[in-house]
This record gives C-alpha cells, structure tokens and sequence, in this order.
C-alpha cells in the first residue's frame, strides 16, 4: 500500500492552490489513504490478456463540420464575469 | 576555453491551424476581432458545457502528419492537462498525451555545408550533396490541442485583461528530436516545417503574429559524450533573430557555468531579445505536475486506413517535389526554383504564368527582380502578391513582341503590381506603346543630333561610345517609347 506522507499533501495543496490548516491536512492524509486502499482493490482482479480500455462508452467518432455556427455573445459571457472592463475580464495582474 | 562542447537542441513548435472554426465550438477563429466576441459557454470553460471535435483539424494533423512523414496513431483520444492561468478558463487545457494522432516522423533539412553535424541521435547519417548538406531531423510526435486566450496588461490599475478570441483556437505541437546541433540547422528545420504546412493550407505558419510558435531545448555536452547535458527551456522567441540569439546566449550560459563547476538548472527561462539575455520564468517553488487524464468529454478519434487514404490522395505536391520538376522542365537556375518554390503561392502564380505561355525565365526573371523589390519595399511576403498571372504574361508578350520597351514595363509591372491591371489595356490609354513610326523616330534622331552637337563631333572623332548618350537622349525625347536598338540603327546610319 502506498503511503501518504507529510511531503505529499505539501504538494498536492500547492497544485489545487488550497492552503490547510494542520486539522485540515490529518483529515486529507486519512482521506487519500482510504481512497488508495479501495483503489487498490483493483489490483487482485486478473486483467491478464484484457485490452485497456480508452473510454468507458462504446462511442468514437463525434465531429462537427467546420462551420461558423457561433454569433457574437459577448455580453452574455462577461455577464458571468465577477470585474469587466472594455469588454474584458479583469483578473490579479498576472506576470506573462 | 579548454574543452569542446555539443549543442543539443530539440524543438516543440506550436502552430494554429488554418481552420474557420475553433477545436471545439462553433466561434470563429478569425484574427482581430474586438475582445471576447468570438467567444461561447465552450471556449470560456463554462460548467456543463460539452466539446465537440472539429473534424477539419484531425484532417490537417493527419495531413501534416503524412507530410512528415510519420505513423498516423489509428485510435488516438484527448488528456486533460491541468494548471491555473487566467488565460486558460477551464483550469486545464485539452491536448493529447497518451496518444498523440502522430508519432514517429522526419523531415529532411539542407544548411551550408561548415555548419553541419553529420551525426544525429536517432542512428541517422546527413548525406553530403553538393554545396549543401542534408541531413534528417526526428519528429517525436505530433499531438492536436487548443489554444489558451490572451491576457493584456493593465499595469497602471494592478490588473490584467483577459480576451478569449483566441481560447479554443485549434493547435498542433510538433515536438522534435533533439536531433540539431546549430543555431541554422534549427531555423532550416523551422523553414521546412512553415513550407510544408503552407503547401497543405493548414496554417499561414507566421512567427511574428503567432501562427507558429517555437519553444527550444537546450543542453550542452562535451563533444563526444554520450548522454545529455541538463536541458532548460526558452520561450518568448518569435522571430528566427530571436531564436538564434536565445541558442547563441544559452549555450554560451551552459557552457561558462560547467566551466566554473556550477549546476545547471532544469527550467523554463524567458528570452528577451531586446536585453539579449534570458531570465527563469518559473521558480522551483512551482510545483510542475499536469496531472494528465483522459478527458471524458471526448470520444476517441478512430482514423481508418480509408480516411488516411483520402487524405493521403489529397495532398498537394510538396515543396521538394515542385523543385524537381521545376529542373527538369523550366530550365531555370536553382537558385531562382529555390526562391519561387519557397512560397507556394509565388509558384502557382509562376506555373500559371508560364501555362499561359510566358517564356520561364522571363517569368521568373519579373518575379525575382522586380516583384520582390517591391515586396522588399513595402516589407511584405510573397503572400501579399494580388496581381493576376494572365496580367503578366501580357505584360511579357508586350515586350516579346516590342510594343512596350522594358523599362515602360517596368513602370506598368508597378502599376500592376499595386492595382492588377491589365497591361495591354493601361499601355494603350496612357499611350506608353512603342513607335515604330519610323517617320516620326527619324525626326527625333535628327532634332537629337542638332542639339547635340558635341557628342555627335565625339562619335565622328571616333568616341563610338558618345552614341550611348544619343541614344539615351532619343529615349528620353521620346518618353522611352521608342525601340533602342531602331534607335541606335537610326543614328549610325544618320551620322
């Protein structure tokens, strides 16, 4: 089974950007345990000769043709904007 | 400096592709909209919103893919790639990892013989030819994926902008070998990707407004040395000036810290051209970790032999094929096939041309010549050349049969080049024909010789080169109108 450690809850906050309390990262650490030990229920089946599947549902090949079908709908996108300003969404200065 | 050292660089050239439409959604991708009106629920990475695959850009990958002569992946399928930028909206970006629609390819590149390597590391060997060196340069894969959108400064109020026009644009990412070992094999290598993917139509491939994009690997090694040096990754690089100051910079880095014994740093560094110099973009802090996993939105993409069939009889004569049967039926000079065949619009503009029946040479002769000054003049590419074929070859006939003298052409070429007229018709209504009056040319000659009664003492004194002002006078007396060599005939036997 795979340990979860201090060093891997450090990591994961900083890729979901969430900062935990110390409560919180006991909590977390418990949770992802119990996770990996269901997944690795999976383990004990025998898959030996199985091709992988590449997605769940027995469907490939959805396309659309390349044409226009969108008009201009700015207004209804930045109606969902928290800040707008000439006809952009306003986000913390961000370095490029 | 004691020891010799290898540049090892390998390339992920991103490129959009020429469609009408975005990767997943119905808005357009065309280019300078006002912000955020090319935009839907899609591209903006709103919740519960479903992509659909535009089929035109699995075509053009696949296309490209043939093109570089790669295995096309017959069931490939879309991953999630997950980080937070404000440009991209749905907090990851959809692309493909496990299976990417290309793998395996190659492109062959040709430099000037001292700057090439011979070796390369996938087991390949270049092949001397001529004054030119060719050697082949490793396609690691193809993979189709969107664009994010573009963020705009607003540095006085502490606050960026972000438009979404451009989320969502489809993109291939052609990712290299780390096969080049100069600063010009990288750009031959950039050039042959930009006219390949310009013949199929799949992109207008322009560095300078971001139609292609390179980032570029590079480690250093000691000569002879078999594994790699650390790699860093430049970004920021849009023109082929800035791609060979960011390889000339970076190794020359690499190569000063090995020798001072320090570490190099695997990192992504930002080159600023202006500075010539580069800066790390990303701290170690940063954590790197896509986390990629399949993306359940999107059914896999399963490419029959059939479909790879009728793409494959689509494609267009490339541009090293065009060069081969330019030699072998124009007998033009390679030089001028080289340049022609380096825009595939200039080669169909040629090919028409000379179908109409213009002599080659003296199509090429106008392409080359006047043509690119003009184009050299306005700062524009080939791309921007709008005059007709037909309006061309007239003007050629023109001068084949001697109605118009070359340099009245070369005046009508400017007019055509800027306006596509038609020669014949603006020729006659300016009345800028030749006159084969011999009456009226015999009375300019003779007002020639009395008002010059110098040159023509010089001509008698036998100075047979006076006769070249006479003409030249003739000429301008009759506003270039005149048939030189009628001309100089007229004045010999006048004199």
């Amino acid at each position: 089974m795979k340990v979860i450690d201090d060093a891997v809850i450090e990591n994961v906050s900083i890729l979901a950007k969430l900062e935990l309390s110390e409560d919180e990262k006991v909590q977390a650490k418990l949770d992802m345990e119990k996770m990996l030990e269901y997944i690795d229920q999976l383990d004990e089946l025998d898959t030996e000769g199985i091709e992988p599947v590449i997605h769940i549902f027995p469907m490939e090949n959805v396309f659309r043709e390349d044409v226009v079908t969108n008009g201009d709908m700015r207004e209804m996108i930045l109606a969902n904007a928290p800040e707008e300003k000439s006809g952009m969404f306003v986000v913390p200065q961000t370095f490029a | 400096m004691t020891k010799e050292y290898e540049i090892v660089i390998g390339l992920e050239v991103h490129v959009e592709l020429a469609t009408k439409t975005k990767i997943f959604c119905g808005c357009s991708t065309a280019f300078g909209g006002a912000p955020n009106t090319h935009t839907c629920p899609v591209c903006t990475g709103m919740p519960g919103t479903l992509p659909v695959l535009n089929r035109q850009v699995v075509e053009y990958a696949i296309a490209v893919g043939l093109a570089t002569n790669c295995s096309i992946t017959q069931y490939c399928k879309f991953d999630r790639k997950n980080y937070f930028y404000p440009d991209n909206p749905q907090n990851y970006q959809i692309s493909q990892l496990y299976l990417p629609v290309c793998r395996n390819g190659y492109v062959e590149i040709e430099t000037a013989e001292d700057n090439m390597t011979k070796e390369c590391s996938n087991g390949l060997y270049g092949v001397q030819e001529g004054e030119r060196n060719r050697k082949r340069i490793g396609i690691h894969e193809i993979h189709m994926e969107e664009d994010a959108g573009k963020l705009i400064h607003d540095e006085t109020e502490g606050s960026s902008l972000v438009d979404y026009n451009r989320s969502g644009v489809p993109l291939i990412e052609i990712v290299s070998e780390p096969d080049m070992r100069s600063a010009d094999e990288v750009i031959a290598y950039l050039e042959k990707l930009r006219t390949t993917i310009q013949y199929l139509g799949a992109s207008d491939c322009k560095l300078q407004e971001g139609s292609m994009r390179a980032d570029v690997n590079i480690s250093v090694r000691e000569k002879g040395a078999a594994g790699l040096g650390t790699r860093t990754e430049m970004k920021n690089l849009n023109s082929f000036h800035a791609i060979r100051h960011a390889i000339e910079g970076e190794s020359a880095r690499q190569i000063g810290l090995i020798e001072s014994g320090e570490k190099i740093v695997q990192e992504t560094r930002r080159w600023d051209e202006q500075k010539g110099m580069s800066y790390t973009m990303r701290s170690k802090e940063d954590a790197q970790d896509y986390r990629y996993f399949p993306d359940p939105d999107l059914v896999p993409v399963h490419i029959s032999e059939e479909w790879i069939g009728q793409i494959r009889a689509k494609q267009p004569e490339l541009r090293e094929a065009k060069m081969a049967r330019y030699k072998e039926t124009f007998g033009i000079p390679d030089y001028d096939i080289r340049i022609i065949t380096d825009s595939k619009h200039m080669a169909d503009l040629f090919e028409t041309t000379v179908a109409l029946g213009a002599q080659p040479k003296k199509v090429s002769n106008w392409l080359m010549g006047e043509a690119l000054r003009i184009l050299k003049e306005r700062e524009e590419d080939a791309e921007a050349i709008r005059f007709s074929p037909a309006h061309l070859a007239t003007l050629i006939a023109l001068v084949d049969q001697k109605a118009i003298t070359t340099t009245v052409a070369k005046e009508i070429f400017e007019v055509m080049f800027t306006e596509d007229i038609d020669p014949s018709v603006y020729a006659e209504e300016k009345g800028l024909k030749t006159v084969h009056d011999e009456s009226a040319l015999r009375r300019t000659v003779e007002q020639v010789i009395a008002d010059n009664p110098q040159s023509v003492a010089d001509y008698r004194g036998g100075k047979e080169k006076a006769i070249g002002y006479l003409v030249g006078q003739t000429m301008k007396a009759m506003k270039g109108k005149a048939d030189p060599e009628s001309v100089k005939r007229l004045l010999v036997e006048l004199l």
